[in-house]
């Protein structure tokens, strides 16, 4: 059991940072819908700056980067040319899926040392709280002090009272002045740069070794998860580890001899991302009321 | 700095134009790819693209007895073409209802199951007519499963692109727990893997010397019976508009829910007979791996093929080349398979930002008078 | 630093320059000029009206001001001195402040958030402070901290003039502001000006509303296609010369004749209709009751987000309420009837959206009659579309409501506002409907195609047909209509003849005196 709720925070993490990042997208009025591409680039991207500078740091960074790139393309296509932002993430997922294949050919079946637990000592041994809760390496509270950043940002600050606005507004707020798609380049490319970082996680930390599609869905998951937090910061840390302990069903589901076949465990997931959505969309209230109002909504300025 | 100008007309012009350029655009863009890999660019290209179309051009010129061998190829895109076809014209007129199905791979992949079912349960010495069942049981299939999107888009509001999207890694659970367990081949040593398929199961081929079956005749027929029906019926007017703008769909006394319903049944239908004719075309067993991701080309397609099912047509050719050529690149060439992934990728890309210019005239301005 | 040469010369000697001149000034949309050569002179503590027909270049002229958008050329003098406002940021640091006509407020945020958002960067405390100060000084109450979209229109216009007084402005420009108030709100709002204008700020009033303009500005500037047709002081003008000088044509003003309404039997009749608000965002009817008779126009007016638009829904059967008798239609229950059905017992509807949902923007104009008439005039009988019959019917309509459009066949969006909304008027008209639902039938037209689309309500009616008009537009229910309602917070007023009916009666019935009550209080008129 305590082994279980340890994995589960790691599992969590990933899913953790994509959807924070989207959130943030999202709350600025874009639906950026390439996250699993955006996770794929980051992850692979990680994987081989950490393989070849031996250098964990730098395969963040690395994943960072990628995300960020690939939530450029999407601005230029989505914000700045006005195509629909649905397809035009759905183009950055296929791509993500090719380009991460073809950057990670070499390093198929290449082993990396994960990334390194921390350790407090005395305290992350002494107590099962501690024993969970402890010794996870650095970007477990990474995302979490991630999260604890957006929602002081978003809630706290002029900029992010602008983000907001623009995300509610998009038409009051060219009119107040505020730089409408610059807002929304910002928050799309820190959104891919959190679902770089998420797919690093998965290629340094959770399964230390590149694999083709290795996220297996948590881009949409992550997606899905911002719909369940009804785009607040908090919930989505909660979602996060609400979901992150459902996916671990699989991996213990045999060894509590549920009489399931694993393939079975093994759409926990996914099932339970519908319940969830199903759930929360159903209250039309809930969602109308915090859904950014010009999300997915092209805007050009009349100049 | 890029300034966009409205135009007072969408310029059809255009509309028909940016494929084009999209995929010329995509072809310079993966020459430059080529090169920076290490490979000639215009051998890269030639293998990639205009090898079939050679091919195709040598069939057509040749006298007889010497152009059949050069049929091979091009009857091997459009066998490719077949699934992506079908299920492109589908999402061509779901996404026209502004439905997002994005699980037409899950969608498939029932429809190869409920087919499947149908051909390992029938009895020995089944005849072709087994055909017509088994067909239709995989777009009932597929049917099911958009079904389930369609269901709590409608009664609970839940967002149609992440349900859908959910089911096809269910399916995919789905089918790889059937082909290991109740539909596994005792005989197969093991194999997850089915029975393999009796004739009477199996697409008849349409042309000697080739794999080009009857899928064809299908997918031109429901590329047609589609079209027919976006642009000469009122059942086909109810999608654009609803589409369109729901308000004024409500306005015309159209149902939203009722077209949400029928997009989403049309093309999970259409995916999942193409599943079902895939598998008995091409591996006639199920396997776990039975090229579920044609469900999400085909959102290439649909969109190449300007959201029109006959467009859906040309546009599952152009994609089945760069499937064929991949194939040619990986043997000729030792590039890796995803290569053709990220052209496909780019094709999107190039085409969404080629579509500006029919709703937009492009004015560079600098940047300090804007 | 110093004023241009020139611009001394124009103001001689000791007088101070204007506040604001401009010069000059053209703004080109690809080939469309919506400004051209256009100049205007404000001078401090003035009342300026900017007076145009909708489309003639106010909104774009006083956008440039405020610096959302920038001029193809020209120029602009502040106090004398050139200045080029790059955007609102700048205009607010100069002292300019405005009001926009669909408000550029944040559903999502708080008041406090709201005014924020135009100001320097403060404790959020303070500045509530400073909104609950500034809003007693200048009679709009409000409560810094609630949500947006819990608040009235009138309430949300507060919250924009609120933000300009913050910055204590030197020029306050309105566009429109009185379109979404009532009558007592509208006196209300021109005390608060005067006195702003009392303290040396000035104002930039933009407006179609000609009694009002009289009533509150000391000069106008006017507008027609993008041109400065005129200078003039309102007060020696009547609304009438004014409304020439817009227009620049002798109009025919459409008027009520005094004639024999109603008398025919009741053609559309709502009995107790109670529908509950989809979420609440929207309003919930309660207990509504209406009969409009064979020969009468009857309107509904309203403020804006009063219930009109769910009463428009339940009438056009796309939100079908409990019963079936709630509505009738010629005699016929049909509460729960769909739009289609509804149509072939010879309702006709135009809802208020002319795009979006009285028409498809990306359909064609013949595509758009198929839209309302597939069934009821059997443009698709067993599901087969005849094309030939609908682009007859369209031609019908442009001919005989003069739509005006570039090319054969184009596409509903690229029509001008007046167009579109001629057409989607006439294709209900041309059917001679029994009963017809019209909302907000001139909401943004030029003044040629509103009264072309009044005169076509009041013939309708002359035929016999019952015609139900629901407007915020005062001016307009008043010239047309027999009877008046009033609708507030989803509740209907008792019907009255136009004719016992003033303006301010009808205010306050829209402000919200209990609409039971069928005496309505003269006394506190005074």
């Amino acid at each position: 059991m305590e082994n279980f709720f340890f994995q589960m925070i790691i599992a969590a993490t990933p899913l953790l940072l994509a959807a924070i990042g989207e959130l943030v997208t999202e709350r600025s009025g874009v639906l950026n819908l390439g996250v699993e591409g955006m996770m794929l680039m980051g992850a692979v991207s990680a994987f081989a700056v950490a393989n070849s500078t031996g250098s964990s740091t730098l395969g963040i960074v690395a994943g960072a980067g990628a995300g960020l790139l690939m939530a450029l393309i999407f601005c230029v296509i989505a914000l700045s040319l006005l195509a629909n932002q649905a397809a035009t993430g759905l183009a950055l997922t296929i791509f993500g899926i090719g380009a991460s294949g073809l950057i990670g050919q070499g390093f198929v079946g290449v082993a990396l040392e994960p990334l390194a637990k921390l350790s407090v000592p005395f305290l992350s041994d002494a107590t099962m709280l501690g024993r969970i809760l402890l010794g996870h390496d650095v970007m477990v509270y990474l995302a979490l002090a991630l999260a604890a950043g957006v929602a002081w940002f978003l809630y706290s600050t002029r900029g992010g009272l602008a983000l907001r606005a623009v995300g509610d507004n998009h038409d009051s707020g060219h009119a107040l002045g505020y730089n409408v798609i610059g807002i929304r380049y910002l928050a799309t490319m820190f959104g891919g740069a959190c679902a770089g970082l998420g797919g690093a996680y998965l290629s340094l930390a959770y399964t230390p070794m590149w694999a083709e599609n290795m996220t297996a869905g948590r881009g949409w998951i992550a997606l899905a998860l911002v719909v369940f937090a009804t785009w607040r910061p908090w919930r989505v840390v909660a979602g996060a580890y609400l979901f992150a302990a459902v996916t671990q069903l699989q991996f213990y589901g045999q060894d509590w001899g549920l009489p399931v076949a694993s393939q079975f465990l093994a759409m926990a997931p996914y099932v339970a991302t519908i319940l969830a959505l199903v759930i929360i969309s159903r209250d039309v209230n809930l969602t109308k009321a915090n859904a950014p109002a010009c999300i997915g909504r092209p805007f050009r300025a009349e100049r | 700095m890029i300034l966009l100008d409205p135009r007072p007309q969408p310029s059809r012009a255009l509309a028909l134009l940016s494929p084009v350029i999209a995929i010329v655009l995509t072809l310079v863009a993966g020459g430059i790819l080529m090169a920076a890999m290490g490979k000639d660019p215009v051998e890269a290209l030639s293998i990639y693209f205009f090898q079939p179309f050679k091919e195709f051009w040598l069939w057509l010129t040749l006298p007889p007895g010497e152009a059949e061998m050069w049929l091979y190829t091009p009857s091997e895109v459009v066998v490719k073409a077949i699934p992506l076809a079908l299920i492109g014209a589908g999402l061509a007129v779901c996404f026209r209802a502004n439905v997002w199905n994005i699980g037409a791979a899950g969608q498939y992949t029932l429809g190869a199951i409920t087919g499947g079912w149908i051909a390992l349960s029938a009895p020995d010495g089944a005849s072709g007519i087994w055909l017509v069942p088994y067909l239709a049981a995989g777009a009932l299939g597929g049917m099911a499963w958009a079904a389930i999107p369609a269901l709590l888009r409608v009664r609970f509001n839940a967002n149609e692109i992440l349900v859908s999207l959910m089911l096809t890694y269910v399916a995919a659970q789905l089918l790889d727990w059937l082909v290991r367990g109740p539909f596994k081949d005792p005989a197969g040593f093991g194999f997850p893997e089915s029975k393999e398929f009796q004739d009477g199961f199996i697409m008849p081929v349409l042309v000697g010397g080739t794999r080009l079956h009857l899928g064809a005749v299908l997918a031109i027929v429901a590329a047609v019976a589609l079209w027919l029906m976006m642009t000469r019926t009122m059942k086909g007017f109810q999608v654009r508009v609803i589409g369109a703008a729901p308000r004024a769909g409500a306005f015309a006394g159209f149902s939203q829910d009722r077209t949400i319903w029928f997009a989403l049944l049309l093309s999970g239908g259409l995916a999942g007979l193409a599943g079902a004719v895939e598998v008995s075309a091409t591996v006639q067993q199920l396997q776990p791996q039975i090229s579920a991701e044609y469900g999400f080309v085909a959102i290439i397609v649909a969109f190449l093929g300007r959201l029109n099912p006959i467009g859906a047509l040309f546009g599952a050719l152009i994609l089945a080349v760069s499937y064929i050529g991949g194939e040619n690149a990986q043997i000729m060439l030792k590039l890796p398979k995803a290569v053709t992934g990220i052209f496909q990728g780019m094709l999107l890309f190039f085409l969404l930002a080629c579509d500006t210019l029919i709703h937009y005239r492009i004015r560079l301005a600098a940047p300090g008078r804007a | 630093m110093s004023a241009p040469a020139e611009q001394s010369g124009d103001h001689a000697g000791s007088q101070p320059p204007p506040l604001l001149e401009a010069r000059g000034i053209v703004k080109k949309f690809g080939d469309f000029a919506a400004n051209d050569d256009v100049a205007l002179v404000i001078q401090p503590g003035e009342k300026h009206a900017l007076l145009g027909e909708n489309g003639a270049g106010k909104s774009t002229l006083v956008k440039m001001i405020y610096g959302v958008m920038q001029p193809t050329s020209g120029e602009f003098f502040w106090n004398g001195r050139q200045v080029v406002i790059h955007k609102p940021a700048e205009a607010r640091d100069m002292g300019i402040g405005m009001v926009f006509q669909h408000f550029s407020v944040f559903d999502a945020l708080s008041v406090v958030e709201n005014i924020a958002l135009a100001l320097p960067p403060q404790p959020m405390r303070a500045l509530s402070e400073r909104i609950r100060q500034v809003s007693e000084a200048y009679g709009l109450a409000i409560d810094p901290g609630r949500a947006v979209h819990t608040l009235s229109v009138g309430e949300k216009q507060r919250v924009e003039i609120i933000r300009c007084l913050l910055q204590n402005p030197k020029l306050l420009i309105m566009d429109e502001p009185t379109s979404v108030l009532t009558p007592q709100e509208t006196e209300l709002l021109f005390q608060t000006l005067e006195k702003l204008a009392a303290e040396g700020c000035s104002i930039l009033y933009i407006s179609h509303k000609l009694e009002e303009v009289k009533a509150l500005c000391d000069a106008a500037t006017i507008l027609r296609h993008g041109r400065v047709v005129a200078h003039c002081d309102p007060k020696a003008e009547t609304a009438r010369s004014m409304a020439e000088m817009m227009v620049g044509d002798q109009i025919a003003w459409v008027e009520r004749q005094d004639r024999a309404a109603g008398g025919g039997p009741v053609r559309l009749k709502i009995d107790h209709l109670n529908l509950a608000a989809e979420s609440e965002f929207g309003v919930t009817l309660k207990d509504l009751s209406l009969e409009v008779h064979g020969g009468e126009v009857v309107g509904i007016a309203g403020v804006a987000g009063e219930g009109q638009a769910e009463l428009m829904e339940a009438l056009t059967g796309e939100v079908l309420s409990d019963s079936d008798a709630t509505i009738h239609i010629d005699g016929v229950p049909m509460g729960r009837a769909d739009p289609t059905k509804r149509r072939l017992a010879g309702a006709a509807f135009v809802p208020e959206e002319r795009n979006g949902h009285a028409a498809v923007g990306a359909l064609t104009l013949s595509e758009n009659i198929i839209l309302a008439h597939h069934t009821a005039e059997g443009i698709a009988a067993r599901g087969w579309i005849d094309f030939s019959k609908a682009s007859d019917w369209a031609g019908r309509v442009r001919e005989g409501f003069d739509v005006r459009a570039a090319s054969e066949n184009p596409v509903a969006a690229s029509l001008s506002g007046g167009n579109l909304q001629k057409f989607v008027v006439g294709r209900e008209i041309l059917r001679e409907p029994g009963v017809l639902v019209v909302s907000q039938p001139t909401w943004g037209v030029d003044a040629g195609a509103a009264s072309v689309i009044r005169r076509a309500l009041i013939d309708l009616a002359a035929k016999g047909s019952a015609v139900l008009v629901i407007s915020q537009d005062l001016e307009e229910i008043f010239s047309i209509c027999d009877k008046i309602a009033v609708i507030h917070h989803g509740r209907l007023s008792k019907e009255h003849p136009a004719a016992e009916m003033t303006p301010e009666k009808v205010g306050l019935l829209m402000g919200g005196a209990h609409p039971e009550d069928t005496e309505i209080p003269t006394e506190e008129m005074a």
